[in-house]
């Protein structure tokens, strides 16, 4: 029934709790902007490595959890990482398969649509950004990525995570 | 663990359904308000968030402050004491005027003005979104915090709680894009409306015209209009006022009183009925030396 042996699932729960958690470290609001987005960057990296074994649900509500804790529009990440979690679940193979420059890039477009969502929803509120520094995030994760991805895959070897 | 993916509706059509949903909800939050209740309960889920990631700075704070020497604390204490002194001397006089006025309001046959009174909070967070002024404080419901409650700080007004949960409450503050408050001008009583910009320096006053009597350093007070705000915190400083004989207002700027992004000790304010109201639920529910009322006995001071 189960295709694959369901193995240390909780560290991909724990690994979106440690992701929030470092959202909700204080920065002063000058480096705001430079705050990777922890929570799509492992939406996008678990969807990378475990497409078929990734729950799309989970994601959801991990989003709508980053709303309340942003005190935001509650939807507004939700909607945003279902948007990550659709060019992921296509992108997967190449994703997978390609140099880390190209996967840099990738995460920097899925990111900047991520924060184009956001934007929009703030728009909707009378504060949309008032420059493009809102892809700053965006740009910021890429840069970061081969980072967070070889910690990421440390960890998942580590727990052997399936 | 249950099979997640083995039967059932593909995984994009999920994802399809799930942001649809999110679309509703970002919709039914914005233009309603019909989830206010719901998400004032589901922030207790996250309020831990805050202050696990709160507890290496607390900690840091507690650390340096154990560590500092006897003579750095002496010499702490002895500025303390000549501030508190300057700042006695100063409510000698307040607990004149206060009778004076109270007579004066007699006279005219004015309704009392009730002392407000105070909780001291202090923030735990703030919202990690660059475009959202929030903060978050370590008060809430269970310390009487209610949704509309005036934040200050040392300096002046802060904002005002939007959403209140069990021991958490979040505050939204003045320079958030979507807030605004009426002020006027403490020199003349010119009233006016401060916006906020989303620059954390930056306040805007709507629609005065270029007539205006408003000039640079003026004092913005809060004017109480709006029924939210106390009357007389002071808000914000007069930083710019350009008169352009092309455009139908004037363009004044101003910058908050209030260290919005510095100040971690802040006040939460009891005003008009709510403070005879609270006066019980803020005594029973916090220690006595925290809970400090507006004016206290000045004259004995």
């Amino acid at each position: 029934m189960v295709p694959v042996k369901a193995h240390n699932r909780w560290v991909i729960v724990f690994s979106y709790l440690l992701a929030l958690l470092l959202m909700a470290v204080p920065l002063s609001p000058p480096n705001g902007w430079l705050r990777p987005e922890f929570v799509a960057i492992l939406v996008i990296y678990w969807l990378m490595v475990m497409p078929q074994q990734t729950s799309i649900i989970t994601i959801w509500v991990v989003g709508c959890l980053q709303d309340l804790l942003e005190g935001v529009a509650l939807g507004q990440h939700a909607m945003a990482l279902m948007v990550v979690a659709y060019v992921g679940l296509l992108s997967y193979q190449r994703m997978q398969n390609t140099t880390v420059w190209r996967q840099m890039f990738a995460v920097f477009v899925v990111l900047g649509l991520h924060q184009l969502v956001i934007n929009w929803v703030h728009s909707l509120y009378g504060k949309a950004a008032p420059s493009l520094v809102f892809l700053l995030p965006a740009f910021v994760s890429a840069l970061l990525w081969p980072v967070f991805y070889m910690l990421l895959e440390r960890m998942r070897r580590y727990w052997r995570v399936a | 663990m249950k099979p997640l993916f083995s039967k059932g509706p593909s995984t994009a059509s999920r994802v399809f359904t799930l942001g649809g949903l999110a679309l509703l909800l970002i919709l039914v939050n914005t233009y309603t308000s019909l989830l206010d209740p719901v998400r004032a309960q589901l922030a207790n889920l996250v309020a831990p968030l805050y202050m696990i990631a709160d507890a290496p700075g607390r900690a840091v704070d507690q650390v340096s402050d154990s560590l500092r020497t006897r003579s750095d604390l002496e010499e702490e204490n002895s500025a303390l004491k000549a501030e508190l002194l300057i700042h006695k001397r100063k409510l000698q006089q307040m607990a004149t005027l206060a009778a004076e006025n109270v007579r004066l309001r007699q006279l005219l046959n004015s309704a009392e003005v009730v002392q407000d009174r105070v909780l001291v909070a202090e923030l735990i967070g703030i919202s990690p979104d660059p475009l959202s002024h929030k903060v978050i404080v370590n008060k809430g419901a269970s310390h009487g915090v209610y949704l509309g409650q005036p934040l200050l700080d040392a300096y002046g007004l802060m904002g005002q709680v939007v959403e209140v949960s069990e021991y958490t409450s979040q505050v939204l503050l003045i320079t958030d894009a979507s807030h605004a408050l009426p002020v006027q001008v403490n020199r003349n009583g010119v009233r006016a409306v401060a916006e906020g910009t989303g620059d954390l320096y930056e306040l805007k006053l709507r629609y005065l015209s270029n007539t205006v009597d408003i000039r640079v350093g003026d004092l913005l007070v809060s004017s109480g209009l709006g029924q939210r705000f106390p009357v007389g915190y002071p808000v914000a400083t007069v930083e710019s006022v350009v008169h352009d004989p092309g455009q139908p207002f004037a363009t004044v700027v101003a910058r908050p009183k209030a260290q919005l992004n510095r100040s971690r000790h802040v006040l939460l304010v009891f005003s008009g009925d709510r403070a005879k109201d609270a006066v019980d639920a803020v005594e029973l529910s916090i220690p006595e030396e925290s809970e400090v009322p507006e004016e206290s006995e000045g004259g004995s001071g």
